[in-house]
């Protein structure tokens, strides 16, 4: 049989027999699958001919119950689509909403929610590659990355009040203000991650086995990059160097200096290392945040009353203010007619909203665009001619997480 | 080039697209500062594949595709195409429109992800796309049926599951609720309700107005 670890499908020779052609399930409960993913993998010996990804086992109709609930109630949805990276979702959804009705987020909300989405970065990528690691067999990675993760959730806890579903961001800013002590807290934890950072990094990066289960595994091409779909570390692997927060700024990101990590040869390695490279880059993000929240006052969510909520104080004291109260959290605000697309850099790709909003207080149709699902469609073409235990690492690689992808 | 562009910009570009695709594509709107063609659905593989291939534009990703339901119209479905350009870094909106049983020309001779997206829009709404190589349902359940994003399909659904300790196995049963899912409309009746959308096809009365009648 020739060797065809690293050779298309096409070059195979056509099995002699029907006996020899394999059919194994994987997952939905495997460990590696990262979640409920069923993989059908046929094979030809050990050598992957075809993946038929099974998703859906987590699909909850998010969508459909956006459509059924004002708009404010669906902020907490978006939490629980990437719920490594809870913050992100929550920020592609107000940003469209934003552009609907045209409110202005004041500048120490949209630092707080650049602070927050670079935390959101960290945790997802901080959970992806020591899991890859673990994929092919490193087992303290995710000890040591998951300690990071409990101090960022804590972060996560004492700003919004939750860990995981946060529930933070509004449109026209975030919920409520930071307090010093927590800014003081997130900059003394920039200073001591890239020392974690260097330590995993350490661990992994020059490691032969790591290197001997991702170097040259699935390899994509700028221009196949382009035609699957890929966006985010999966572009940017393949050394296209776009990403939304320089080439379409949102928010403040066009003030604020960092670079971006671009990739080589696209194959499963050079994508742990842009992702390695991005955390050291939202590190540095985070610090010029801290160091503006320091010098910038002022409210974190607009004074539209027609939008966000007044302040608590505003109520005890104002009649219009309590009016105003009372009738987002029962009717809701209204959107104008009209549709939108708005979308953000997540930690996996270009999380996208498609909005379309017929001018009451309820969407009518709002379309998640989920990075990861072109990413867990291009398995099968990323497969193809790699052998079976290639299937976890390239897996791992894409950064799947199925609650964005199932909806 | 310079981000966010200029309406007028966009404009431009949507009249050059209009001008390479005559009969193709029927119109180009600016709104919120997107751009938004209208194209016709059988020509649908023409138009992306011109977006695509034509150095003026260079609409190499298809971003995003999905279906919308607009039950009121006599062709009640959209496919809406999202795409970005990254040499112009530009985006696009394409939208075809069709009904329950006219299929769409599917594209994924023109950008393979759009495999799964078509799958996603005939799992959810029904649409058919002709020349799909592989059009199953994506995300509802094996044995599903019906298309649960359409309009008239209820939020609550038709079907439940749950274990069963004496079959030892999962079983399907009707929706039972212990209440009926409560959809207030809060929406008031002097302003922003259905009634300031009359004429746009939604049928609303005042409350109290079918005494009137009797």
């Amino acid at each position: 049989m020739p060797d065809a670890s690293d050779q298309g499908l096409a070059t195979l020779a056509p099995p002699t027999s029907d006996d020899r052609k394999f059919t194994i399930n994987f997952g939905p409960q495997h460990p590696a699958a990262h979640g409920v993913l069923r993989l059908v993998l046929e094979l030809d010996g050990e050598v992957v001919e075809r993946v038929d990804p099974h998703i859906g086992l987590l699909h909850r109709g998010t969508e459909k119950l956006m459509e059924a609930r004002t708009y404010l109630q669906s902020v907490p949805y978006f939490d629980r689509l990437d719920y490594v990276a809870p913050m992100n979702q929550e920020h592609a959804y107000c940003l469209a909403i934003e552009k609907l009705v045209g409110a202005d987020v004041p500048p120490r909300a949209q630092l707080i929610r650049v602070l927050f989405s670079e935390i959101g970065r960290i945790l997802s990528h901080l959970l992806n590659v020591t899991t890859q690691a673990m994929d092919v067999g490193a087992l303290t990675p995710p000890l040591w990355g998951f300690e990071e993760r409990e101090k960022l959730m804590i972060f996560n806890e004492r700003a919004s009040g939750a860990r995981l579903h946060s529930n933070y961001f509004r449109p026209g800013g975030v919920h409520q203000d930071l307090t010093p002590a927590l800014i003081d807290d997130i900059e003394a934890w920039c200073h001591s991650f890239p020392k974690v950072l260097d330590d995993i990094d350490g661990l992994i990066t020059p490691n032969r086995i790591f290197k001997q289960r991702n170097v040259d595994i699935g390899v994509a091409s700028k221009e196949e990059a382009f035609a699957r779909g890929f966006t985010g570390v999966m572009l940017r692997g393949s050394g296209v160097a776009w990403d939304l927060r320089k080439a379409q700024p949102y928010e403040c990101y066009a003030d604020l200096e960092f670079d971006v990590p671009v990739g080589k040869n696209g194959d499963c390695y050079d994508r742990y290392l842009v992702r390695m490279e991005e955390m050291r880059q939202s590190v540095r993000i985070m610090l010029q945040c801290l160091e503006r929240l320091r010098r910038t006052d002022g409210p974190v969510l607009t004074d539209d009353g027609k939008v966000a909520p007044p302040r608590r104080a505003q109520m005890k004291a104002s009649m219009e203010a309590l009016i105003h109260h009372f009738k987002l959290y029962t009717e809701g605000f209204h959107v104008p007619a009209g549709e939108v697309y708005a979308c953000i850099e997540a930690p996996k790709g270009e999380f996208g909203v498609y909005l379309v909003s017929d001018g009451t207080n309820k969407p009518w149709r709002c379309k998640i665009r989920a990075p990861g699902f072109p990413h867990l469609q291009a398995m099968d073409w990323l497969n193809r001619g790699h052998m079976l235990a290639d299937v976890s690492a390239i897996l791992g690689s894409l950064d799947i997480v199925f609650g964005e992808i199932d909806r | 080039m310079s981000y966010p562009p200029a309406p007028d910009e966009l404009a431009q570009l949507g009249q050059a697209i209009l001008a390479d695709l005559p009969g193709a594509v029927t119109s180009a709107e600016v709104r919120f500062g997107e751009l938004t063609l209208h194209a016709v659905a059988h020509r649908i593989v023409e138009v992306l594949t011109l977006l695509r291939d034509n150095p003026n534009y260079r609409f190499v990703q298809l971003i995003d595709l999905c279906g919308a339901d607009y039950p009121e119209r006599a062709l009640r479905f959209d496919v809406v195409y999202h795409l970005l350009s990254y040499t112009k870094n530009r985006r696009i909106r394409v939208k075809v429109q069709t009904d329950e049983d006219t299929p769409v020309p599917s594209i994924v001779g023109v950008h393979p992800a759009a495999n799964w997206y078509e799958r996603e829009a005939f799992d959810m709404y029904g649409i058919f796309f002709e020349g799909h190589p592989d059009l199953r349902r994506i995300l509802t359940d094996y044995g599903f049926s019906g298309h649960p994003l359409r309009k008239d399909f209820p939020m609550t659904g038709y079907v439940e599951v749950r274990w069963d300790e004496a079959l030892k196995r999962v079983v399907y049963e009707p929706v039972k609720l212990n209440q009926e899912f409560r959809a207030f409309d809060f929406l008031s009746p002097w302003e922003g309700s259905r009634q300031a959308l009359a004429g746009q096809g939604y049928p609303y009365t005042l409350p109290g107005d079918e005494k009137a009648k009797t």
